[in-house]
């Protein structure tokens, strides 16, 4: 079976004025599989995944989703063609219950659209698959519970179903476990292989035992290029990689 | 910012203020019987549905609109134009009763318009373009005479219009029943519209425009569709201002009317669906009857909602809201008295203030300080140093009771309740 391409990035170049963040990037994601992106900070992976997400334009290169060309097109339009992401910094609507997070990032995917002539709480599809999500989440005794007063890793929890919620196929995981401890890490790592079973999923990571655990294959950010990409094993053989970047942290 | 997007069960007893508020509408007429009141309460109906469509930008939306009068007036234009034509052709078209839906397709056809230029963006551009686009279409009102009928406006007959159901509106309480049955009509529909997909993601474009995006939304149509549904029940109370008041003029697209709009909504407290509802039926009431009392009156006006904005900005419905829940958790038990001892020595300094206004109106507006004036029902001579002793004393008791007294006390009731509860 060929395993067609997810994402494919060509030369991908972002410069903010003079500064050249992301150096001609050129990297092929596969459909299904799990695909981290590590690099010392500064090396542009948050960069990197803002152009793919459509939340920056990228200067020089092209970026194609199962095909079709995405770079420049607005976020929602990104997301209407099967991406969607997570933030590094939680990113939620603050004011409203973890239910109504949800149900708000189920309408697009749901076929409701700008509707103005139905009631959002009567859509029953909406609410199983909310109740669905909330259950996987382990969010169902919080369902009435503002998404502020939640705790950091609730939040990140929410915040990766949003993400799943929007029916997306390829997800994209900004620094999922940042700020937690091994344990809450742990729980985020397995409630993410629980839930992206079938998913495309691109992420970026400090932390390299999670590195290790999640992928399938990795690719090395170094000052806007890729320097490496491989399966685990690969990498952690690479003598690149090991100069530039593992070396400094991995014993 | 309360949401409204509750997801709780509906239950029968929610729905009270759906049938009181009309009754109590419905009665209204029999109580306050005369012209002047009449009229004030039609006025107070259209006043309602265009703070409500305010609301559905400010509250809803997160959009600060200081141009929201050129829905309601253009709406107002082409209700008047299609009134006098009706005038003319002797009574035969459109019955009244329908009028107020060309105001409202005004209003949309012009929400579209000016929708596309200006919600493109959010926050200060938005209100800029807005608050352009009030200017712009506030002075071709002036310069374009054959549509906007220049300085004295347009008038228009509505006796000499068909009714659906054969009812005379000559007499200006059979214009306010009709006044109710319209505003019944749009606080549904608004109150409705909450409810639908766009108005949930309204709601979570103005919090965080950027994850709505990452849920497939685009924050620009939400805004635009919003904007122009907004813009169509302007234009609605801007036709239903047409039959209560027969004549418009410029200062129905001016800016005063966008900053009364904005004034009263934000007043009763943006984060409410009643909210606007209260806050418009108060400025209404505010301007009719308080510049009877006083000349002071718009200074009072610019009081309170300055002491809104600063002291409580979820305005008066805010307010009460949260002593009700403090209430019904108890947090009034043992602090009952305080709570009313603050609320007292606020009014007496209030009062105080109220006097020092009246005197300083009086002594450096009138053309003769020193002749005799009644203040509170005292008639006291403004040249003379006791009334303002009297006065400034009154206000710094007052205050410095509230501040000094009052406000520490129950900051300690409340802050022993809280620890307790703690630990």
């Amino acid at each position: 079976m060929t395993t067609r391409n997810a994402l494919e990035l060509k030369d991908v170049k972002k410069n903010f004025g003079r500064a050249e963040i992301i150096r001609g990037v050129d990297l092929d994601i596969h459909e299904h599989e799990r695909h981290v992106i590590i690099g010392p900070n500064g090396a542009g992976k948050s960069t990197l995944f803002n152009l793919i997400s459509g939340r920056l334009k990228v200067s020089k290169g092209s970026i194609k989703l199962f095909g079709a060309n995405i770079h420049n097109l607005p976020a929602h339009r990104v997301n209407r063609l099967g991406l969607s992401r997570s933030f590094q910094v939680t990113n939620l609507f603050q004011n409203m219950t973890v239910i109504q997070n949800l149900r708000c990032s189920l309408l697009w995917s749901e076929g409701h659209k700008y509707s103005f002539w139905k009631s959002v709480l009567k859509q029953s599809p909406v609410t199983e698959r909310s109740h669905e999500l909330m259950e996987q989440l382990n969010l169902i005794k919080h369902a009435e519970t503002p998404a502020s007063l939640l705790t950091y890793a609730e939040q990140r929890a929410l915040e990766i179903g949003c993400t799943i919620a929007s029916g997306a196929q390829v997800i994209l995981l900004d620094e999922p476990t940042a700020g937690m401890n091994r344990t809450e890490a742990n729980d985020v790592i397995q409630l993410i292989q629980r839930m992206t079973g079938e998913n495309t999923l691109i992420v970026v990571e400090h932390d390299l035992n999670v590195v290790f655990e999640l992928a399938d294959r990795i690719s090395v950010l170094v000052y806007g290029e890729i320097i490496a990409t491989g399966t685990p094993e690969d990498i952690r053989n690479n003598a690149k990689v090991q100069e530039a970047y593992l070396g400094t942290e991995v014993h | 910012m309360a949401n409204n997007t509750q997801a709780g069960s509906p239950s029968l007893l929610k729905f009270w203020p759906w049938v009181v508020i009309p009754i109590v509408a419905l009665i209204l007429p029999q109580i306050f019987s005369s012209g002047h009141s009449i009229n004030l309460l039609s006025h107070m109906g259209v006043a309602i549905i265009f703070a409500l469509s305010y609301n559905m930008l400010l509250g809803n939306t997160g959009l600060l609109s200081f141009g929201h009068a050129v829905y309601y007036g253009l709406g107002a234009y082409v209700a008047m134009h299609v009134l006098r034509s009706i005038n003319d052709a002797g009574g035969e078209g459109l019955p009244i009763e329908l009028l107020p839906l060309v105001g409202a397709s005004a209003g949309l056809g012009f929400g579209i318009i000016f929708g596309s230029v200006s919600t493109r963006k959010a926050g200060v551009i938005f209100a800029m373009i807005t608050l352009g686009l009030g200017a712009l279409v506030h002075s071709s009102s002036l310069m374009f005479a054959d549509f906007f009928g220049g300085e004295a406006g347009l008038f228009g007959n509505r006796t000499q219009i068909n009714s659906l159901f054969g009812i005379d509106y000559a007499s200006s309480v059979s214009v306010y029943y009709l006044v109710v049955v319209w505003t019944l009509i749009a606080a549904i529909l608004i109150y409705l519209l909450r409810k639908t997909p766009l108005g949930w993601m309204a709601n979570a474009v103005r919090d965080n425009p950027e994850r709505a995006q990452f849920v497939g939304y685009n924050p620009t149509m939400v805004r635009f569709i919003q904007f122009a549904l907004s813009a169509t029940f302007a234009g609605l109370a801007g036709g239903l201002f047409v039959i209560t008041d027969e004549i418009v003029n410029d200062e129905v697209v001016g800016q005063l009317q966008s900053g009364a709009v904005l004034l009263g909504t934000y007043i009763g407290g943006i984060g409410y669906f009643i909210g606007p509802i209260v806050g418009a039926s108060l400025v209404t009431i505010l301007e009719s009857s308080l510049s009877t009392y006083t000349e002071a009156w718009v200074l009072y006006f610019g009081l309170l909602f300055i002491s809104i904005v600063m002291f409580a900005p979820m305005g008066l419905v805010g307010v009460v809201h949260q002593q009700y829940l403090a209430w019904k958790a108890g947090g009034w038990r043992g602090n009952g008295y305080i709570r009313i001892y603050l609320l007292a020595a606020a009014l007496i300094g209030i009062f105080g203030l109220i006097c020092v206004i009246e005197l300083s109106y009086h002594y450096f507006r009138s053309w003769d300080p020193s002749a005799p004036f009644v203040l509170m029902g005292v008639t006291v001579d403004a040249t003379s140093f006791l009334p303002w002793l009297a006065s400034f004393c009154i206000a710094i008791i007052g205050f410095g009771l509230m501040i000094f007294h009052a406000k520490p006390i129950l900051a300690r009731l409340t802050d022993a309740k809280s620890d307790g509860g703690n630990a």
